[in-house]
Protein backbone atom coordinates (compact mmCIF):
# COMPACT_ATOMS: atom_id res chain seq x y z
CA UNK A 1 0.00 0.00 0.00
CA UNK A 2 2.86 2.42 1.08
CA UNK A 3 4.74 1.73 -2.12
CA UNK A 4 1.86 2.22 -4.64
CA UNK A 5 1.21 5.50 -2.41
CA UNK A 6 5.04 6.20 -3.24
CA UNK A 7 4.55 5.80 -6.77
CA UNK A 8 1.53 7.55 -7.55
CA UNK A 9 3.06 10.41 -5.41
CA UNK A 10 6.13 10.22 -7.91
CA UNK A 11 3.66 10.44 -10.71
CA UNK A 12 2.08 13.39 -9.29
CA UNK A 13 4.64 15.37 -9.08
CA UNK A 14 6.53 14.47 -12.81
CA UNK A 15 3.16 15.53 -14.11
CA UNK A 16 3.01 18.98 -11.93
CA UNK A 17 6.84 19.03 -12.71
CA UNK A 18 6.63 18.88 -16.68
CA UNK A 19 3.35 20.69 -16.71
CA UNK A 20 4.85 24.06 -15.21
CA UNK A 21 7.89 24.09 -17.62
CA UNK A 22 6.34 24.04 -20.57
CA UNK A 23 6.68 26.49 -22.71
CA UNK A 24 4.39 26.81 -24.72
CA UNK A 25 2.20 28.20 -21.52
CA UNK A 26 4.86 31.20 -21.85
CA UNK A 27 4.71 31.93 -25.21
CA UNK A 28 0.47 32.29 -25.39
CA UNK A 29 -0.76 34.72 -23.14
CA UNK A 30 1.31 37.79 -24.10
CA UNK A 31 4.89 36.80 -25.37
CA UNK A 32 6.03 36.91 -29.19
CA UNK A 33 8.43 34.31 -30.44
CA UNK A 34 10.40 34.03 -33.26
CA UNK A 35 11.93 30.69 -34.50
CA UNK A 36 15.11 30.41 -36.13
CA UNK A 37 17.16 27.36 -37.61
CA UNK A 38 19.66 26.90 -39.95
CA UNK A 39 23.89 27.39 -40.62
CA UNK A 40 25.56 26.26 -37.14
CA UNK A 41 27.94 28.85 -38.06
CA UNK A 42 25.47 32.08 -37.79
CA UNK A 43 23.92 30.17 -34.95
CA UNK A 44 26.09 31.07 -32.06
CA UNK A 45 26.19 34.20 -33.21
CA UNK A 46 22.50 34.78 -33.44
CA UNK A 47 21.82 33.18 -29.91
CA UNK A 48 24.51 35.97 -28.61
CA UNK A 49 22.08 38.29 -30.21
CA UNK A 50 18.76 36.95 -29.01
CA UNK A 51 19.91 36.93 -25.98
CA UNK A 52 20.69 40.83 -25.57
CA UNK A 53 17.68 41.75 -27.65
CA UNK A 54 15.43 39.22 -24.85
CA UNK A 55 17.03 41.62 -22.01
CA UNK A 56 15.59 44.89 -23.54
CA UNK A 57 12.44 43.39 -24.82
CA UNK A 58 10.77 40.95 -22.06
CA UNK A 59 8.04 39.62 -24.00
CA UNK A 60 10.10 38.40 -26.62
CA UNK A 61 10.74 34.64 -27.22
CA UNK A 62 13.81 33.91 -29.32
CA UNK A 63 13.73 30.25 -30.07
CA UNK A 64 17.80 29.58 -32.37
CA UNK A 65 18.29 25.87 -33.72
CA UNK A 66 20.89 24.34 -35.96
CA UNK A 67 20.66 22.15 -38.32
CA UNK A 68 23.21 23.46 -40.81
CA UNK A 69 22.43 26.12 -43.84
CA UNK A 70 20.64 24.03 -46.24
CA UNK A 71 17.78 22.91 -43.52
CA UNK A 72 17.73 26.45 -42.30
CA UNK A 73 16.88 27.36 -45.65
CA UNK A 74 14.38 24.54 -46.17
CA UNK A 75 12.51 25.26 -42.90
CA UNK A 76 12.24 29.18 -44.33
CA UNK A 77 10.88 27.88 -47.45
CA UNK A 78 8.14 25.57 -45.52
CA UNK A 79 7.38 28.45 -43.41
CA UNK A 80 7.99 26.26 -40.12
CA UNK A 81 10.56 29.12 -39.10
CA UNK A 82 10.08 32.97 -39.46
CA UNK A 83 13.92 33.49 -40.39
CA UNK A 84 16.42 31.13 -41.94
CA UNK A 85 20.39 31.58 -41.05
CA UNK A 86 22.35 30.53 -44.19
CA UNK A 87 26.35 30.84 -44.28
CA UNK A 88 26.88 30.13 -48.07
CA UNK A 89 25.03 32.24 -50.94
CA UNK A 90 21.64 30.86 -52.10
CA UNK A 91 21.50 28.44 -55.17
CA UNK A 92 19.35 28.88 -58.13
CA UNK A 93 16.12 27.16 -57.35
CA UNK A 94 16.63 29.27 -53.40
CA UNK A 95 16.15 32.62 -55.21
CA UNK A 96 13.12 33.25 -54.57
CA UNK A 97 13.53 33.88 -50.70
CA UNK A 98 14.56 37.50 -49.68
CA UNK A 99 18.08 37.73 -48.41
CA UNK A 100 19.46 39.56 -45.50
CA UNK A 101 23.31 39.97 -45.24
CA UNK A 102 23.70 40.66 -41.18
CA UNK A 103 27.58 40.59 -41.69
CA UNK A 104 31.15 39.22 -42.99
CA UNK A 105 32.65 36.21 -41.68
CA UNK A 106 36.35 35.78 -42.81
CA UNK A 107 37.68 31.75 -42.56
CA UNK A 108 40.92 31.06 -41.19
CA UNK A 109 43.35 28.49 -41.91
CA UNK A 110 44.27 27.47 -38.40
CA UNK A 111 47.22 25.09 -37.08
CA UNK A 112 48.02 23.83 -34.05
CA UNK A 113 50.16 26.65 -31.58
CA UNK A 114 53.02 24.24 -31.59
CA UNK A 115 53.58 24.49 -35.25
CA UNK A 116 56.07 26.79 -36.21
CA UNK A 117 54.62 27.59 -39.81
CA UNK A 118 52.98 31.37 -39.64
CA UNK A 119 52.24 32.17 -43.40
CA UNK A 120 51.06 30.07 -46.43
CA UNK A 121 50.06 31.51 -49.81
CA UNK A 122 46.82 30.50 -50.85
CA UNK A 123 48.34 27.98 -53.45
CA UNK A 124 49.89 26.01 -50.94
CA UNK A 125 46.57 26.14 -49.23
CA UNK A 126 44.54 24.67 -51.84
CA UNK A 127 47.86 22.41 -52.65
CA UNK A 128 47.57 20.92 -48.82
CA UNK A 129 44.24 20.39 -49.23
CA UNK A 130 44.20 18.53 -52.55
CA UNK A 131 46.64 16.08 -51.64
CA UNK A 132 49.46 17.53 -53.20
CA UNK A 133 51.67 18.52 -50.21
CA UNK A 134 51.15 15.95 -48.10
CA UNK A 135 54.13 16.05 -45.62
CA UNK A 136 54.94 19.33 -43.50
CA UNK A 137 58.77 19.17 -44.61
CA UNK A 138 57.65 20.07 -48.28
CA UNK A 139 56.16 23.52 -46.13
CA UNK A 140 59.90 23.36 -44.30
CA UNK A 141 59.37 22.20 -41.39
CA UNK A 142 59.72 18.55 -39.57
CA UNK A 143 59.06 15.34 -41.40
CA UNK A 144 55.59 14.62 -40.76
CA UNK A 145 52.49 13.74 -42.18
CA UNK A 146 50.33 16.66 -42.68
CA UNK A 147 47.18 15.77 -40.57
CA UNK A 148 44.92 18.17 -42.80
CA UNK A 149 40.77 18.42 -41.48
CA UNK A 150 38.55 19.53 -43.73
CA UNK A 151 34.41 19.67 -43.10
CA UNK A 152 31.71 17.49 -44.27
CA UNK A 153 30.25 17.70 -48.11
CA UNK A 154 27.40 19.83 -48.13
CA UNK A 155 28.73 22.31 -44.90
CA UNK A 156 28.39 25.85 -45.76
CA UNK A 157 31.91 26.79 -44.46
CA UNK A 158 32.96 23.88 -47.06
CA UNK A 159 30.97 25.24 -49.70
CA UNK A 160 32.75 28.27 -49.41
CA UNK A 161 36.37 27.33 -49.09
CA UNK A 162 36.04 25.13 -52.20
CA UNK A 163 34.88 28.10 -53.69
CA UNK A 164 37.01 30.70 -52.52
CA UNK A 165 40.79 28.61 -51.75
CA UNK A 166 40.26 24.99 -54.04
CA UNK A 167 39.38 27.27 -56.90
CA UNK A 168 37.80 23.92 -58.71
CA UNK A 169 40.17 21.53 -57.40
CA UNK A 170 38.65 18.80 -55.27
CA UNK A 171 39.55 18.23 -51.94
CA UNK A 172 41.41 15.18 -51.18
CA UNK A 173 39.30 12.07 -50.33
CA UNK A 174 42.06 10.87 -47.62
CA UNK A 175 41.54 14.20 -45.48
CA UNK A 176 39.98 13.71 -42.33
CA UNK A 177 36.20 14.93 -42.26
CA UNK A 178 34.89 16.75 -38.66
CA UNK A 179 31.17 17.45 -38.59
CA UNK A 180 31.24 21.03 -37.00
CA UNK A 181 33.72 24.23 -36.67
CA UNK A 182 34.10 23.04 -33.39
CA UNK A 183 34.96 19.63 -34.07
CA UNK A 184 37.85 21.09 -36.59
CA UNK A 185 38.96 23.28 -33.81
CA UNK A 186 39.25 20.64 -31.54
CA UNK A 187 41.38 18.53 -33.57
CA UNK A 188 43.75 21.00 -34.53
CA UNK A 189 43.69 22.29 -31.20
CA UNK A 190 44.97 18.56 -30.06
CA UNK A 191 47.19 17.70 -32.34
CA UNK A 192 50.64 19.41 -33.33
CA UNK A 193 50.24 18.39 -36.95
CA UNK A 194 46.97 19.27 -37.40
CA UNK A 195 45.60 21.75 -40.25
CA UNK A 196 42.01 23.00 -40.37
CA UNK A 197 40.01 25.65 -41.55
CA UNK A 198 37.47 27.40 -39.05
CA UNK A 199 35.18 30.61 -38.88
CA UNK A 200 37.28 33.37 -38.00
CA UNK A 201 34.88 34.24 -35.37
CA UNK A 202 35.64 31.02 -33.75
CA UNK A 203 39.52 31.34 -33.82
CA UNK A 204 40.84 31.41 -29.97
CA UNK A 205 44.09 31.51 -28.50
CA UNK A 206 43.87 26.92 -28.10
CA UNK A 207 44.41 27.37 -32.37
CA UNK A 208 46.82 29.85 -34.65
CA UNK A 209 45.68 31.42 -37.58
CA UNK A 210 48.10 31.59 -40.51
CA UNK A 211 48.35 34.63 -42.57
CA UNK A 212 46.96 33.98 -46.38
CA UNK A 213 49.56 35.47 -48.74
CA UNK A 214 51.16 37.91 -46.62
CA UNK A 215 47.56 38.73 -45.06
CA UNK A 216 46.27 38.33 -41.10
CA UNK A 217 43.16 37.39 -41.32
CA UNK A 218 41.09 39.79 -39.21
CA UNK A 219 38.57 42.46 -39.01
CA UNK A 220 41.00 45.41 -40.78
CA UNK A 221 42.27 43.34 -43.31
CA UNK A 222 38.78 42.11 -44.35
CA UNK A 223 37.29 45.64 -44.33
CA UNK A 224 40.05 46.49 -46.37
CA UNK A 225 39.28 43.76 -48.49
CA UNK A 226 42.81 42.39 -48.49
CA UNK A 227 42.17 39.05 -46.73
CA UNK A 228 39.91 37.21 -49.55
CA UNK A 229 38.31 34.02 -47.99
CA UNK A 230 35.49 35.72 -46.44
CA UNK A 231 31.80 34.66 -47.09
CA UNK A 232 28.67 36.51 -45.68
CA UNK A 233 26.29 35.35 -43.13
CA UNK A 234 23.06 35.70 -44.75
CA UNK A 235 19.07 35.47 -42.95
CA UNK A 236 16.58 34.78 -45.49
CA UNK A 237 12.75 34.79 -45.01
CA UNK A 238 10.22 33.67 -47.28
CA UNK A 239 8.10 36.81 -48.26
CA UNK A 240 7.86 40.24 -46.14
CA UNK A 241 8.61 39.34 -41.85
CA UNK A 242 6.18 40.02 -39.71
CA UNK A 243 6.56 42.67 -37.58
CA UNK A 244 8.48 41.01 -34.74
CA UNK A 245 10.80 39.39 -37.19
CA UNK A 246 11.46 42.74 -38.65
CA UNK A 247 11.86 44.00 -35.15
CA UNK A 248 14.29 41.86 -34.26
CA UNK A 249 16.06 41.82 -37.95
CA UNK A 250 15.70 46.20 -37.39
CA UNK A 251 17.89 45.22 -33.77
CA UNK A 252 21.02 42.82 -35.62
CA UNK A 253 21.43 45.60 -38.30
CA UNK A 254 21.60 48.38 -35.73
CA UNK A 255 24.56 49.83 -33.89
CA UNK A 256 24.19 47.77 -31.04
CA UNK A 257 23.47 44.95 -32.83
CA UNK A 258 26.49 45.19 -35.18
CA UNK A 259 28.75 45.90 -32.20
CA UNK A 260 27.94 42.45 -30.53
CA UNK A 261 29.02 40.86 -33.65
CA UNK A 262 32.17 42.74 -33.99
CA UNK A 263 33.04 41.66 -30.31
CA UNK A 264 32.60 38.26 -31.28
CA UNK A 265 35.19 38.32 -34.73
CA UNK A 266 33.00 39.25 -37.14
CA UNK A 267 32.79 42.19 -40.00
CA UNK A 268 29.73 44.09 -39.26
CA UNK A 269 28.68 47.19 -41.35
CA UNK A 270 29.68 50.09 -38.84
CA UNK A 271 33.27 50.77 -38.03
CA UNK B 1 -14.64 -6.68 -15.32
CA UNK B 2 -13.33 -8.24 -12.08
CA UNK B 3 -16.73 -10.24 -12.37
CA UNK B 4 -15.85 -12.01 -15.17
CA UNK B 5 -12.67 -13.36 -14.54
CA UNK B 6 -12.41 -15.07 -18.39
CA UNK B 7 -13.74 -11.93 -20.07
CA UNK B 8 -10.52 -10.02 -18.31
CA UNK B 9 -8.13 -12.63 -19.23
CA UNK B 10 -8.98 -12.18 -22.83
CA UNK B 11 -8.70 -8.51 -22.32
CA UNK B 12 -5.63 -8.95 -21.22
CA UNK B 13 -4.44 -10.91 -23.88
CA UNK B 14 -5.80 -8.17 -26.14
CA UNK B 15 -3.72 -5.91 -25.42
CA UNK B 16 -0.52 -7.73 -24.79
CA UNK B 17 -0.86 -8.37 -28.77
CA UNK B 18 -1.66 -5.42 -29.88
CA UNK B 19 1.61 -4.30 -28.25
CA UNK B 20 3.31 -6.93 -29.17
CA UNK B 21 2.19 -6.72 -32.93
CA UNK B 22 2.90 -2.34 -32.69
CA UNK B 23 6.45 -3.38 -32.34
CA UNK B 24 6.55 -5.26 -35.29
CA UNK B 25 4.71 -2.79 -36.75
CA UNK B 26 7.49 -0.33 -36.07
CA UNK B 27 9.88 -2.41 -37.88
CA UNK B 28 7.43 -2.64 -40.48
CA UNK B 29 7.17 0.91 -40.97
CA UNK B 30 10.98 1.37 -40.70
CA UNK B 31 12.02 -0.85 -43.29
CA UNK B 32 9.81 0.25 -45.92
CA UNK B 33 10.42 4.26 -44.94
CA UNK B 34 14.21 3.50 -45.56
CA UNK B 35 13.63 1.24 -48.85
CA UNK B 36 10.79 4.10 -50.38
CA UNK B 37 13.60 7.29 -49.39
CA UNK B 38 16.91 4.73 -50.81
CA UNK B 39 15.67 2.64 -53.51
CA UNK B 40 14.98 5.89 -56.29
CA UNK B 41 18.39 6.67 -55.43
CA UNK B 42 19.72 3.18 -56.65
CA UNK B 43 17.31 2.99 -59.59
CA UNK B 44 18.41 6.20 -60.91
CA UNK B 45 22.53 5.48 -60.93
CA UNK B 46 22.52 2.14 -60.41
CA UNK B 47 23.28 -0.35 -57.79
CA UNK B 48 26.69 -1.09 -59.19
CA UNK B 49 27.99 2.70 -59.23
CA UNK B 50 26.74 2.76 -55.43
CA UNK B 51 27.69 -0.80 -53.92
CA UNK B 52 31.27 -0.61 -56.06
CA UNK B 53 31.69 2.84 -56.91
CA UNK B 54 35.05 4.31 -54.88
CA UNK B 55 34.27 8.20 -55.05
CA UNK B 56 31.75 9.59 -52.60
CA UNK B 57 30.74 13.52 -53.85
CA UNK B 58 27.28 13.40 -53.80
CA UNK B 59 26.88 17.33 -54.81
CA UNK B 60 28.58 16.30 -57.72
CA UNK B 61 26.52 13.31 -58.88
CA UNK B 62 29.11 10.29 -57.29
CA UNK B 63 27.60 8.32 -54.62
CA UNK B 64 30.23 5.38 -54.31
CA UNK B 65 30.02 3.83 -51.17
CA UNK B 66 32.71 0.84 -51.07
CA UNK B 67 35.01 2.65 -49.20
CA UNK B 68 33.29 2.79 -46.58
CA UNK B 69 31.37 -0.19 -46.75
CA UNK B 70 35.00 -2.04 -46.58
CA UNK B 71 35.84 0.57 -43.54
CA UNK B 72 32.70 -0.79 -41.46
CA UNK B 73 33.30 -4.44 -42.04
CA UNK B 74 37.56 -3.38 -41.01
CA UNK B 75 36.25 -1.53 -38.04
CA UNK B 76 34.01 -4.40 -37.53
CA UNK B 77 36.81 -7.05 -37.95
CA UNK B 78 39.05 -4.81 -35.69
CA UNK B 79 36.80 -4.72 -32.70
CA UNK B 80 36.18 -8.49 -33.46
CA UNK B 81 39.87 -9.09 -33.02
CA UNK B 82 39.89 -6.84 -29.61
CA UNK B 83 37.15 -8.03 -28.04
CA UNK B 84 36.41 -11.64 -28.62
CA UNK B 85 39.31 -12.67 -26.51
CA UNK B 86 38.55 -10.59 -23.81
CA UNK B 87 34.71 -11.32 -23.84
CA UNK B 88 35.74 -14.72 -24.10
CA UNK B 89 37.85 -14.83 -21.46
CA UNK B 90 35.45 -13.49 -19.08
CA UNK B 91 32.60 -15.28 -19.99
CA UNK B 92 34.32 -18.63 -18.97
CA UNK B 93 36.02 -17.17 -15.66
CA UNK B 94 32.26 -16.26 -15.02
CA UNK B 95 30.68 -19.59 -15.85
CA UNK B 96 33.33 -21.92 -14.95
CA UNK B 97 35.63 -20.51 -12.16
CA UNK B 98 34.52 -17.78 -10.42
CA UNK B 99 32.48 -18.21 -6.89
CA UNK B 100 29.22 -16.47 -6.20
CA UNK B 101 30.07 -13.29 -4.67
CA UNK B 102 32.48 -12.51 -7.82
CA UNK B 103 29.81 -13.42 -10.19
CA UNK B 104 27.47 -11.22 -7.97
CA UNK B 105 30.00 -8.34 -8.53
CA UNK B 106 31.22 -8.92 -12.07
CA UNK B 107 27.58 -9.42 -13.90
CA UNK B 108 26.30 -5.50 -12.80
CA UNK B 109 29.52 -4.25 -13.76
CA UNK B 110 29.24 -5.75 -17.13
CA UNK B 111 25.54 -4.34 -17.35
CA UNK B 112 26.86 -1.17 -16.20
CA UNK B 113 29.31 -1.32 -19.20
CA UNK B 114 26.16 -1.61 -21.47
CA UNK B 115 24.71 0.90 -20.41
CA UNK B 116 27.17 3.92 -20.76
CA UNK B 117 26.48 5.87 -23.54
CA UNK B 118 28.09 5.32 -26.97
CA UNK B 119 28.81 9.24 -26.76
CA UNK B 120 31.18 8.90 -23.13
CA UNK B 121 33.41 6.32 -25.37
CA UNK B 122 33.71 8.48 -28.36
CA UNK B 123 34.57 11.14 -25.70
CA UNK B 124 36.72 8.98 -23.98
CA UNK B 125 38.72 7.63 -26.98
CA UNK B 126 38.96 10.97 -28.21
CA UNK B 127 40.72 12.45 -24.99
CA UNK B 128 42.71 9.18 -24.21
CA UNK B 129 43.21 6.91 -26.70
CA UNK B 130 43.51 9.43 -29.60
CA UNK B 131 46.37 11.22 -28.07
CA UNK B 132 48.07 7.77 -27.41
CA UNK B 133 48.06 6.83 -30.51
CA UNK B 134 49.13 9.94 -31.91
CA UNK B 135 52.53 10.33 -29.68
CA UNK B 136 53.55 6.75 -29.22
CA UNK B 137 52.38 4.48 -32.66
CA UNK B 138 52.27 7.63 -35.07
CA UNK B 139 49.43 8.90 -37.58
CA UNK B 140 46.93 11.82 -36.64
CA UNK B 141 45.48 9.17 -33.67
CA UNK B 142 42.08 9.44 -35.69
CA UNK B 143 42.50 5.95 -37.17
CA UNK B 144 40.98 2.62 -37.56
CA UNK B 145 43.12 1.65 -34.45
CA UNK B 146 41.68 3.93 -32.69
CA UNK B 147 38.17 2.65 -33.85
CA UNK B 148 38.74 -1.05 -33.34
CA UNK B 149 39.73 -0.25 -29.86
CA UNK B 150 36.87 1.73 -28.68
CA UNK B 151 34.57 -0.43 -30.37
CA UNK B 152 36.08 -4.13 -28.86
CA UNK B 153 35.03 -2.53 -25.44
CA UNK B 154 31.74 -1.11 -26.52
CA UNK B 155 31.15 -4.92 -27.77
CA UNK B 156 32.46 -6.42 -24.79
CA UNK B 157 28.83 -7.21 -22.80
CA UNK B 158 27.12 -8.30 -25.77
CA UNK B 159 29.73 -11.06 -26.33
CA UNK B 160 30.10 -11.46 -22.60
CA UNK B 161 26.56 -12.17 -21.77
CA UNK B 162 25.31 -14.55 -24.89
CA UNK B 163 28.54 -16.59 -24.38
CA UNK B 164 28.14 -16.75 -20.69
CA UNK B 165 24.47 -18.23 -21.22
CA UNK B 166 25.84 -20.73 -23.80
CA UNK B 167 28.52 -21.88 -21.49
CA UNK B 168 25.68 -22.17 -18.23
CA UNK B 169 23.49 -23.88 -20.52
CA UNK B 170 25.95 -27.26 -21.03
CA UNK B 171 24.69 -29.49 -18.91
CA UNK B 172 26.76 -30.21 -15.63
CA UNK B 173 26.62 -33.94 -16.81
CA UNK B 174 29.12 -33.17 -19.20
CA UNK B 175 31.69 -31.57 -17.02
CA UNK B 176 31.22 -34.17 -14.93
CA UNK B 177 31.68 -37.03 -17.87
CA UNK B 178 35.06 -35.41 -18.37
CA UNK B 179 36.24 -35.05 -14.38
CA UNK B 180 35.59 -38.70 -13.96
CA UNK B 181 37.65 -39.63 -17.16
CA UNK B 182 40.67 -37.63 -14.96
CA UNK B 183 40.79 -34.37 -17.47
CA UNK B 184 41.63 -31.37 -15.67
CA UNK B 185 39.51 -28.18 -15.28
CA UNK B 186 41.04 -26.64 -18.63
CA UNK B 187 41.44 -29.62 -20.55
CA UNK B 188 37.19 -29.96 -19.45
CA UNK B 189 36.75 -26.21 -20.71
CA UNK B 190 38.55 -26.36 -23.57
CA UNK B 191 37.51 -29.82 -24.88
CA UNK B 192 34.14 -30.13 -23.86
CA UNK B 193 32.54 -27.10 -22.66
CA UNK B 194 33.23 -24.64 -25.02
CA UNK B 195 32.87 -27.38 -28.35
CA UNK B 196 29.55 -27.78 -26.81
CA UNK B 197 28.81 -24.05 -26.24
CA UNK B 198 30.06 -23.61 -29.98
CA UNK B 199 27.11 -22.01 -31.52
CA UNK B 200 26.10 -19.99 -28.73
CA UNK B 201 29.66 -18.28 -28.95
CA UNK B 202 29.71 -18.11 -32.43
CA UNK B 203 26.43 -15.83 -32.09
CA UNK B 204 27.90 -14.12 -29.62
CA UNK B 205 30.60 -12.80 -31.71
CA UNK B 206 27.72 -12.37 -34.53
CA UNK B 207 25.97 -10.01 -32.66
CA UNK B 208 28.92 -8.54 -31.18
CA UNK B 209 29.54 -7.63 -34.66
CA UNK B 210 25.81 -6.48 -35.62
CA UNK B 211 26.16 -4.06 -32.55
CA UNK B 212 29.69 -2.56 -33.60
CA UNK B 213 28.96 -2.04 -37.38
CA UNK B 214 25.48 -0.29 -36.47
CA UNK B 215 27.38 1.83 -33.86
CA UNK B 216 27.90 5.97 -34.83
CA UNK B 217 28.96 8.51 -32.47
CA UNK B 218 31.66 7.12 -30.96
CA UNK B 219 32.65 5.78 -34.49
CA UNK B 220 32.21 9.72 -36.06
CA UNK B 221 34.50 11.09 -33.03
CA UNK B 222 37.33 8.70 -33.61
CA UNK B 223 37.72 7.61 -36.89
CA UNK B 224 38.41 10.80 -38.53
CA UNK B 225 36.13 9.97 -41.68
CA UNK B 226 38.10 10.32 -44.21
CA UNK B 227 36.64 9.00 -47.24
CA UNK B 228 39.70 6.49 -48.52
CA UNK B 229 40.12 3.00 -47.81
CA UNK B 230 42.84 2.95 -44.88
CA UNK B 231 46.21 1.72 -46.12
CA UNK B 232 47.30 0.97 -42.68
CA UNK B 233 45.72 0.48 -39.16
CA UNK B 234 47.09 4.24 -38.51
CA UNK B 235 44.71 5.15 -41.26
CA UNK B 236 41.82 7.37 -40.61
CA UNK B 237 38.04 6.48 -42.15
CA UNK B 238 34.50 6.68 -42.65
CA UNK B 239 32.22 3.89 -41.64
CA UNK B 240 28.69 3.30 -43.54
CA UNK B 241 26.48 4.92 -40.43
CA UNK B 242 29.48 7.72 -39.97
CA UNK B 243 28.26 8.62 -43.38
CA UNK B 244 25.03 9.30 -42.68
CA UNK B 245 25.34 10.99 -39.26
CA UNK B 246 28.16 13.25 -40.57
CA UNK B 247 26.58 14.63 -43.99
CA UNK B 248 22.44 14.69 -42.65
CA UNK B 249 22.51 18.21 -41.55
CA UNK B 250 23.25 19.74 -44.61
CA UNK B 251 21.90 17.17 -47.15
CA UNK B 252 18.98 18.05 -49.79
CA UNK B 253 17.91 16.05 -53.32
CA UNK B 254 19.54 13.42 -54.49
CA UNK B 255 22.83 13.88 -51.41
CA UNK B 256 20.16 13.12 -49.13
CA UNK B 257 18.51 10.20 -51.26
CA UNK B 258 22.76 9.04 -51.15
CA UNK B 259 22.73 9.05 -47.28
CA UNK B 260 19.28 6.97 -47.23
CA UNK B 261 21.06 4.60 -49.83
CA UNK B 262 23.93 3.74 -47.73
CA UNK B 263 20.91 3.49 -44.58
CA UNK B 264 19.49 0.22 -47.12
CA UNK B 265 23.23 -0.96 -47.49
CA UNK B 266 23.80 -1.12 -43.88
CA UNK B 267 20.54 -2.26 -43.38
CA UNK B 268 20.76 -5.30 -45.73
CA UNK B 269 23.97 -6.22 -44.32
CA UNK B 270 22.63 -5.90 -40.65
CA UNK B 271 19.99 -7.95 -41.44
CA UNK B 272 21.98 -10.93 -42.96
CA UNK B 273 24.00 -11.15 -39.46
CA UNK B 274 21.39 -11.30 -37.41
CA UNK B 275 19.91 -13.78 -39.51
CA UNK B 276 23.02 -15.87 -39.25
CA UNK B 277 23.46 -15.41 -35.44
CA UNK B 278 19.33 -16.45 -34.94
CA UNK B 279 20.56 -19.63 -37.39
CA UNK B 280 23.49 -20.48 -35.18
CA UNK B 281 21.58 -20.19 -32.01
CA UNK B 282 18.78 -22.21 -33.38
CA UNK B 283 20.21 -25.16 -34.65
CA UNK B 284 21.84 -25.50 -31.27
CA UNK B 285 18.22 -26.10 -29.79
Amino acid sequence: MVRRFGIIAVAIATLLISCSGKPADRTKKDKHTITIAGSTSVMPFTEKLAEHFMIDNRKFVIDVQGGGSTAGIQACLNNTVSIGMSSRELKEEEKMLNTIIICYDGITIVVNPKNPLKALTLQQASKIFSGEITNWDQLGWINRKIDAVTREEGSGTRGSFEELVMKGNEIDDGIMVQDSNGSVKEVVATDPYAIGYISLGLADQRVRPLTINGVIPSIRSIKAGRYKIVRPFIYVTNGELDADGRKFVNFVLSKDGQNILKKEGLVGFYD
Amino acid sequence: MTKNPAKKEQFVKLVLVAFALSSLLFLFLIFIFILFEGLPLFHKVGLKNIIVGSKWAPTKGFFGIYPMIVSSFLVTFGALVIGAPMGLSCAIYLSEYSGKKMKMFLKPALELLAGIPSVVYGFLGVIYIVPLIRNYIGGSGFSLLATSIILGIMILPTIISISFDSLMSVPKTYREGSFAMGATKWQTIYKVVIPAARSGILASFILGMGRAIGETMAVIMIAGNALRIPTSILDPLRTLTGNIALELAYATGDHRLGLFSTGVVLLVIIMILNYVANFGIKRKM
